[in-house]
């Protein structure tokens, strides 16, 4: 073994030593036969005889060569460098071809590679610097009745814990937003709560101070102790060396900055790099609905699960299932009808992810077109230049070389084209990598964090498509030369009609698949365009229109309840007086915003839930006027007023869906519902709208009073004509007149509100026409090859048309209809596959039916339209055949 | 490459190599071609550049090294001689040699 190994690294080493080897050689040989014919002399022959015997007694010199060759160095790889050169001088000979091949691979294998890191990066190791993501799973809550995931309380998640003994940790860490106030600017901040053993379990070490110890997520508002971001600490605290120990007020409460988390660690949020992380004790300053610690029925949490190595996640489900049994059986009033269900990270229910997976699988499957059609264009232009270099081929076959040894070759030059356009789509991706966090409209200071990743498993999977790509290349022209045959080596004549011939139909069944793949993307595109724009101007049940967004920090300015209702009803009071202001109302949460509503248990005189049903409803907390101002009609009733305050009878606003589901058709009004402990009387029915997501079907709702159950943070929403910035100066003046400390979020739309929601569809129509786009314009750039090159063919074809007295226009004509055809047929054969493939596009589409008329018409229409194009200019060179020239030559 | 009056197999130019080499110190091609000719009394007609790929092969094993020197002519000549590895793979190959003509003598004998 050693031996050969030996032997190998010893070939190995001549490969790269051939010149001086070579020389040796040549030397050792001469001295050898000089040294012979010196003793054949001496032994008394002639000149002539001697130098005959000596060459006699040696044997063929230069046979021994190629035998000592063979043994010195590796055969193989010597034809393959042999094969590499002259590959490399074919492609410098036609810098044109090989730009062009080059290029459209790039764009192809490129296109596929920033896919591939999206999806690496995005889905599959989603959170830089954690350790061991594979062992990572999410854990949500399960509902009966309910078809998507659930939060997880607190005590749930803790004798989770104590239950599961196949899991190291749990981790809770639930996204928020709050404010960080610099100078007279509120910026939103967004930070996780996070169970104390967050740092530890994901093996992320602060490299400032330390993270949280065991207890600090325990008492209520025990521990205000906070680990911020490095960015944070680079951006807003000029990367202060002496920051452990300072305190930043968040929530409200001043909180001790305790560590600094290490640069590139963003928390575990897809899509939203953290700034700051505070213990689960102090959950309340954040979190709507108040100290939900010790509340088995308050579901807030979302959390992951470090399975220890080794188990499965069927495994490791069915304990978490058994527990959740056992909790359904000791506390039937909290969590009947409840269970646990471990995700995939990238099937996260309840971050990005859930929404980036369904866009990135339609991208690889939209890629894998954009490869397809490259491939086929490089294809056909190689299809064309081995017609160019059949010459070369029959002689290579003549003079003894093996079809084999052929295919070898023109292996290896599409191997140099693949590999070249690699090495371009790795740069492409590399530097698309952000390139999705661009499409994503940009939130308030805030920072999105969607990182691509390029590591081993996206550099082999794009030499995975670089390989197959070489065998799709190099398949086209090894057909061709299979059709070689020695005799028709001097046949080379341009004798055919447009169109016909082996060539012409393996090119054209070429532009048939790029049309047709390309006219599948169209269609895609344009469903998508269509869904994006019933999305945005579908109406959300409110007025997107008139009204603005904004909201003021009383909570990190240190105010208590009492003093933020005062100056918020001052406030009010002065915005509505403001000159253009028809009305104004605040409310706790934001709809289409990322913070979620409250939630509570119910229950309704009258209404006898199911025995395994414990109903659960959302709700708002909001202001006077709330309904007027926002644009949501109500039904029937009233909407609250001032006089709903805290000394009056408790009252609340159903929507429809939950009058119609609790109350079956009798009338809500006057009847009571108990929310959190608490009857209140219904005193209004308010149309349905949009809650959290544009898609989601109607669901119940509800509205109470914001001054029968206070909480300080709020959105104030204006009803006015006039726009955002002059909006924003009355307001910081009038806010500056009540208190000059205070500090004002950004001012924007509730249009803008419904796009930031809805740009996964945004970026999905974005993505899906940028490359039907890059698409088409390499099909139209397969389309005038083929017809370029089918015309050159037909020269004398057409000049004998020509001589038989056609006319320009009967030869244009012959070559458009010919174009023509070609993008029928491929229009036919895409037109086909887009009706079973638009299907896939499923969950993105909204209100569009996969088969849209407008769509496929719209298709069609570009793919004629550039079709024409591109047949335009090789037909109008044929109208301008010169018929003598044609037939002479 | 070998002449088919006397077949020699791969093995045997090469335990004849390295015998000539341990027995006559450091040579250059020809002197070794000359002398196994010579030793053979010019049974064994091999074609004489046959000898530069074995050599080749048995410097790849690391059982010979090379040299490049000035011959007794003042020509230029590369040298070849054993090595250490090449004196035990000698000595293993020609105890196999000689196990194996005594059996195959004895086979002879017998029948």
């Amino acid at each position: 073994m050693l031996e050969r190994c030996r032997v190998f690294i010893h070939r190995l080493a001549a490969l790269f030593r051939r010149r001086h080897l070579e020389e040796d050689l040549e030397a050792e040989l001469r001295s050898h036969l000089e040294m012979a014919v010196e003793l054949n002399l001496r032994r008394g022959m002639t000149g002539e005889e001697a130098r005959r015997e000596a060459v006699r007694n040696f044997g063929g010199v230069e046979q021994i060569k190629e035998i000592y060759r063979d043994q010195r160095g590796l055969p193989v790889i010597e034809t393959v460098l042999q094969d590499l050169r002259f590959g490399l001088r074919m492609l410098r000979r036609s810098p044109g071809f090989s730009s062009l091949a080059i290029l459209c691979l790039t764009l192809g294998i490129g296109a596929n590679a920033a896919v591939f890191s999206w999806i690496e990066g995005i889905l599959y190791r989603p959170y830089p610097a954690v350790v061991h993501q594979e062992q990572l799973l999410a854990v949500a809550g399960t509902a009966r009745g309910e078809s998507g995931p659930t939060e997880i309380s607190w005590p749930d998640l803790i004798d989770l814990e104590r239950g599961c003994t196949l899991c190291d940790a749990f981790i809770v860490s639930k996204i928020m937003g709050t404010t960080l106030s610099v100078g007279d600017r509120a910026e939103r901040a967004v930070g996780s709560i996070v169970s104390a053993n967050y740092f530890d379990s994901i093996g992320v070490h602060p490299i400032l101070g330390r993270g949280f110890e065991p207890g600090e997520d325990s008492g209520r508002n025990a521990h205000p102790v906070t680990v911020i971001s490095y960015q944070l600490w680079q951006g807003r605290f000029k990367g202060d060396p002496q920051i452990i120990g300072k305190t930043q007020r968040l929530g409200g409460l001043p909180h001790t900055i305790i560590g600094v988390a290490p640069e590139g660690f963003y928390g575990t949020f897809v899509g939203w790099a953290m700034q700051f992380w505070v213990p689960a004790s102090m959950e309340e300053l954040f979190e709507a609905g108040g100290y939900k610690l010790e509340d088995r029925g308050a579901r807030w949490i979302e959390a992951y699960v470090r399975l220890k190595p080794g188990v499965t996640r069927r495994q490791a489900q069915e304990q978490i299932s058994d527990v959740a049994k056992r909790l359904e059986a000791d506390y039937p009033a909290t969590n009947r009808g409840r269970g646990m269900k471990l995700w995939p990270l990238w099937q996260t229910p309840f971050n990005n992810a859930g929404t980036l997976l369904p866009t990135l699988e339609i991208m690889l499957a939209v890629v894998a077109f954009v490869l397809l059609i490259a491939c086929a264009n490089v294809g056909n232009l190689l299809l064309v230049r081995s017609f160019a270099r059949r010459r070369e081929m029959t002689v290579r076959i003549a003079i003894g070389g093996g079809r084999s040894r052929l295919l070898q070759q023109l292996l290896t030059e599409s191997l140099i084209l693949a590999t070249l356009g690699a090495a371009g789509g790795l740069l492409v991706a590399h530097w698309c990598r952000h390139a999705l966090m661009l499409l994503f409209p940009a939130r308030g200071g805030v920072a999105m964090h969607l990182p691509g990743e390029i590591d081993w498993r996206v550099l082999a999977l794009s030499a995975g498509v670089c390989l197959v790509t070489t065998l799709l290349l190099g398949l086209v022209p090894a057909i061709e030369t299979r059709k070689l045959d020695l005799a028709g080596a001097l046949k080379l004549d341009s004798v055919g009609v447009v169109g016909s011939g082996g060539t012409a139909r393996v090119s054209s069944g070429l532009v048939l698949v790029q049309v047709s793949l390309s006219f599948v993307l169209l269609v895609g595109a344009g469903l998508l365009l269509q869904s994006l724009q019933k999305i945005r101007t579908g109406s959300p049940g409110f007025s997107t229109h008139g009204v603005l967004f904004t909201a003021i920090d009383l909570a990190s300015a240190g105010y208590g309840t009492e003093r933020a209702r005062n100056f918020q009803d001052a406030l009010i009071d002065r915005v509505r007086a403001l000159p253009g202001v028809t009305s104004a109302a605040f409310a706790r949460s934001t709809p289409l915003g990322y913070g979620s509503f409250s939630s509570t248990p119910i229950a309704v005189d009258g209404y006898q839930p199911p025995p395994e049903e414990s109903p659960t409803v959302e709700y708002n907390e909001v202001g006077p006027d709330y309904f007027v101002t926002m644009g949501i009609p109500l039904v029937s009733g009233r909407e609250f007023t001032r006089a709903d305050d805290e000394k009056s009878a408790l009252v609340a606003v159903v929507n429809e869906t939950m009058a119609a589901r609790y109350w079956r058709g009798r009338n809500p009004i006057g009847q009571r519902v108990q929310v959190k402990g608490r009857w209140v009387q219904v005193v209004g029915v308010a149309k349905d709208s949009k809650y959290e997501s544009i898609r989601e079907a109607p669901k119940p709702f509800f509205y109470v009073p914001r001054r029968q159950n206070f909480s300080i943070g709020a959105g104030l929403y204006i009803r006015t004509p006039l726009g955002e910035e002059t909006m924003t100066s009355a307001l910081t003046r009038e806010v500056h007149a009540l208190d000059p400390d205070l500090a004002l979020y950004e001012v924007i739309t509730l249009q803008d509100q419904v796009d930031r929601s809805t740009s996964p569809q945004l970026v999905a129509v974005t993505l899906v026409g940028v490359l039907s786009g890059l698409a088409v314009l390499l099909a139209a750039i397969g389309l005038y090859g083929v017809m370029s090159y089918a015309v050159s063919q037909s020269r004398r074809e057409l000049g004998l048309r020509m001589a038989l007295g056609a006319c320009p226009c009967d030869l244009l004509r012959l070559v458009m209809r010919h174009g023509m055809t070609l993008m029928a047929g491929g229009v036919a054969l895409g037109a086909g596959a887009a009706l079973g493939l638009t299907r896939l596009l499923g969950y993105l589409l909204y209100h569009v039916s996969p088969r849209d008329p407008m769509a496929f018409g719209s298709a069609f229409v570009v793919m004629t339209l550039v079709s024409a194009t591109a047949s335009l200019l090789p037909a109008w060179r044929a109208s301008r055949t010169d018929p003598v020239g044609a037939l002479r030559g | 490459m070998i002449s088919s009056r006397s077949e020699v197999l791969q093995g045997t130019l090469d335990l004849l190599v390295l015998k000539t080499l341990d027995s006559m110190g450091p040579m250059h091609g020809f002197g070794i071609a000359l002398r196994i000719q010579q030793v053979s009394e010019d049974l064994l007609q091999l074609n004489q550049g046959t000898l530069y790929p074995a050599l080749l092969r048995l410097e790849q094993r690391h059982w010979i090294a090379s040299k490049w020197g000035i011959s007794e002519n003042n020509r230029k000549a590369k040298y070849y001689s054993l090595t250490r590895a090449g004196r035990k793979q000698l000595q293993e190959e020609a105890e196999s040699w000689e196990r194996m003509s005594a059996m195959i003598n004895r086979v002879l004998r017998t029948t």
